[in-house]
């Protein structure tokens, strides 16, 4: 179910909006319409929809609108023009009071630079919310409390936030954000200001908060590799545009533009794509079968190993065509010659941790699922194309 | 080509009668309410004997922060008691608390709406650099005409004098509180006035402070100059030793001015270290 649609939704920063969006219709660029009128286009257009648990992230570089977009959605920007749905109800068409309760109740905000109020104690900060609200005093401290304990800053409740880490002054910010209990969550360069190794606790942190709580989280940044990492879906923003919407996966394997293309250019392949994106359908065997089989099935697909299952697609080893023909000479049943000391991996893991088990292994590597269900094969062949930027093939497609 | 003279000196002139002719039942009712305020602050200040005052003025300033301050305040009060100015000087300080009183009540809300509107700033600003920078003499001639003389127009003087920085650095102080905050304010959903009450004010209330202290510096600067026109306390003593040349009374009555400035410098710069956490 969609929470937010935005419908052509636009902002021009000058003194004439309107003359300025007859332009735009008529498709002047955004430097024609500064040169002649001295206006500047912030958003241009911007249609998009959010799924209600999603995480939505809005990616460009600085000066690309995506700080301007993100402030339409709770207007502390006013929209020059366009429509901004919330569960069917239009966002810009409201009065300041109505206004006022949806910030109150349905959205939270963390920003890039924290913005927590010096003035005030971790507790107070988180209990600004609802403070404003006119909670009363017992009930607010219970739910900062608890916004607290969820961050992991149980106990810090009386510092000051001048007393914490940056890491520990935006897990204020988070639960500042989240003690109203929002539907939506709008996180501005959130961890843009932390360093590297805390923000990719962040960005975990994040995700196990959004998994166990299923808020719908509007999440702007300038880094593709954590958009990539934690969003269901990615638009991507150029001079006030959006010029692709898609999930990490379409705008990685299919970029809309030159630009996009351009963007993913120096995205570290190995550690974006999975096994799941390389990997192939195996040549497999149940177990039940015998060697002769085997060896037949070899032969049609010109392959020199099989993976054996049981009736319920369980892996249980792997067959090589020397063995089987042994075994055929003998007389022995697949079960004899089964290798079952086999690498496996499962289909979430980055190309840069497949390499290891690769050079350790002559046989493909397989990919299982949790209940160790045979899902793929992984070969070199493959895991280089992928790095090299040629076309993946889908994902269990033919091999 | 010969330009007439401009006669402004006229206008004014008919300004300042048509404001007596039509408005002297509003200062007459001004006149009343700073008179007393005056006299009451004056009937509190000398209405235990002079030493139980520098006892609780010691404490004061001994609660507010440093006994640096404390020792100061005893014996420089204990100095003024022995000069024989005890009395000037609690005058004095009635007619700077009340003066500065009211430029805290003026002061203050006018900031703000200046703060909140660049339009409201854009009016103000010159109105008072206007204020700021005309001698002070100057305002001391339509206040007796409509004040007569005595305490009240050297108070309105002081006020006019004094107010300014007050506006200035509660303007400045809610404009420096930074922007991300101030977002961070509405998209929690602030009202105006929360977030005035709960962000802005908190937040620029070290530099408020800083205004209020130079308002009380400055109306204590005042008080001297008022005395020209019937103001009593420690300025008129002043300016009685100035008319008949007598250095020593000058000096004397001129150091328990010292003392009071030093004194309420001090002790309003602590409140502001106070209210620091």
């Amino acid at each position: 179910m969609s929470i937010i649609e935005a419908k052509q939704l636009t902002k021009i920063f000058g003194n004439h909006p309107e003359q300025a969006m007859q332009f735009l219709k008529q498709g002047w660029t955004k430097e024609r319409i500064l040169k002649e009128t001295r206006m500047t286009v912030g958003v241009n257009q911007a249609s998009f929809t959010i799924e209600a648990g999603q995480i939505f992230v809005i990616m460009g570089l600085s000066g690309s609108g995506k700080s301007t977009l993100i402030r339409l959605l709770n207007r502390l920007i006013e929209p020059s023009s366009g429509q901004l749905l919330f569960e069917g109800r239009d966002i810009v068409q409201m009065s300041s009071a109505e206004l006022r309760q949806f910030r109150r109740k349905k959205m939270g905000m963390v920003f890039q630079k924290f913005a927590l109020f010096p003035h005030r104690t971790v507790q107070q900060n988180v209990e600004y919310g609802l403070e404003i609200q006119g909670i009363e005093k017992q009930a607010r401290r219970k739910m900062a409390e608890e916004a607290l304990q969820l961050v992991g800053l149980g106990g810090w409740e009386n510092s000051y936030p001048d007393q914490l880490s940056g890491g520990m002054q935006q897990r204020v910010g988070l639960a500042r954000g989240l003690a109203n209990d929002p539907d939506i969550l709008l996180m501005d360069e959130a961890f843009s200001a932390l360093d590297p190794l805390i923000r990719k606790d962040m960005q975990d942190e994040l995700l196990q908060l959004q998994s166990s709580m299923k808020k719908t989280i509007i999440f702007i940044t300038h880094d593709l590799d954590e958009a990539l990492r934690i969003g269901d879906k990615i638009a991507l923003m150029k001079d006030g545009v959006i010029v692709q919407i898609g999930t990490p996966d379409e705008i990685l394997i299919n970029p809309a533009n030159p630009y996009v293309e351009k963007f993913i250019e120096d995205v570290d392949l190995s550690k974006v794509l999975t096994a799941a994106h390389v990997m192939r359908k195996p040549g497999t065997i149940m177990l039940e079968r015998g060697p002769r089989v085997a060896l037949q099935i070899m032969k049609e697909q010109g392959i020199s190993s099989l993976y054996v299952t049981d009736k319920g697609k369980k892996l249980l080893g792997v067959i090589t065509a020397e063995l089987a023909s042994a075994a055929l000479k003998e007389g022995l049943p697949l079960e004899e010659i089964l290798i079952k000391d086999l690498p496996v991996v499962s289909p979430s893991t980055p190309l840069n941790e497949l390499f290891e088990p690769m050079a350790a292994s002559k046989i493909p590597l397989a990919v299982t699922d949790d209940m160790n269900r045979l899902l793929g094969i992984v070969i070199r062949g493959a895991v280089f194309a992928a790095l090299a930027g040629n076309a993946i093939p889908e994902a269990g497609g033919a091999g | 080509m010969n330009i007439p003279k401009l006669p402004i000196g006229n206008w004014i002139e008919t300004l300042e009668s048509w404001l007596e002719n039509h408005l002297s039942p509003l200062f007459d009712f001004i006149r009343l309410i700073i008179g007393s305020i005056v006299d009451f602050l004056q009937n509190v200040l000398l209405f235990s004997p002079s030493i139980i005052m520098v006892v609780i003025i010691t404490a004061l300033a001994w609660l507010l922060g440093k006994w640096k301050v404390a020792a100061f305040a005893f014996i420089g009060l204990l100095l003024i008691d022995n000069l024989g100015y005890w009395e000037h000087a609690m005058e004095t300080l009635s007619i700077v608390l009340t003066a500065s009183l009211l430029s805290i009540i003026i002061g203050v809300p006018t900031g703000i709406l200046c703060a909140r509107s660049s339009l409201l700033q854009g009016i103000i600003t010159p109105l008072l650099d206007f204020m700021q920078t005309m001698p002070a003499f100057v305002y001391l001639l339509p206040a007796v005409s409509f004040f007569s003389l005595g305490v009240v127009p050297g108070v309105i003087a002081s006020i006019i004098f004094a107010v300014p920085p007050t506006i200035r650095l509660t303007n400045l102080g809610i404009r420096q509180v930074p922007a991300e905050l101030v977002e961070a304010a509405d998209a929690f959903g602030s009202t105006p006035n929360q977030k005035l009450f709960k962000l802005q004010l908190p937040m620029a209330l070290p530099t408020m402070m800083a205004g209020i202290n130079q308002t009380i510096m400055l109306s204590l600067s005042m008080v001297v100059i008022s005395s020209m026109i019937g103001a009593q306390g420690l300025g008129a003593d002043v300016y009685r030793a100035v008319t008949q040349t007598k250095t020593g009374t000058g000096f004397e009555a001129g150091i328990s001015i010292v003392v009071l400035a030093i004194l309420l410098d001090r002790m309003s710069n602590h409140i502001v270290k106070k209210n620091k956490r």
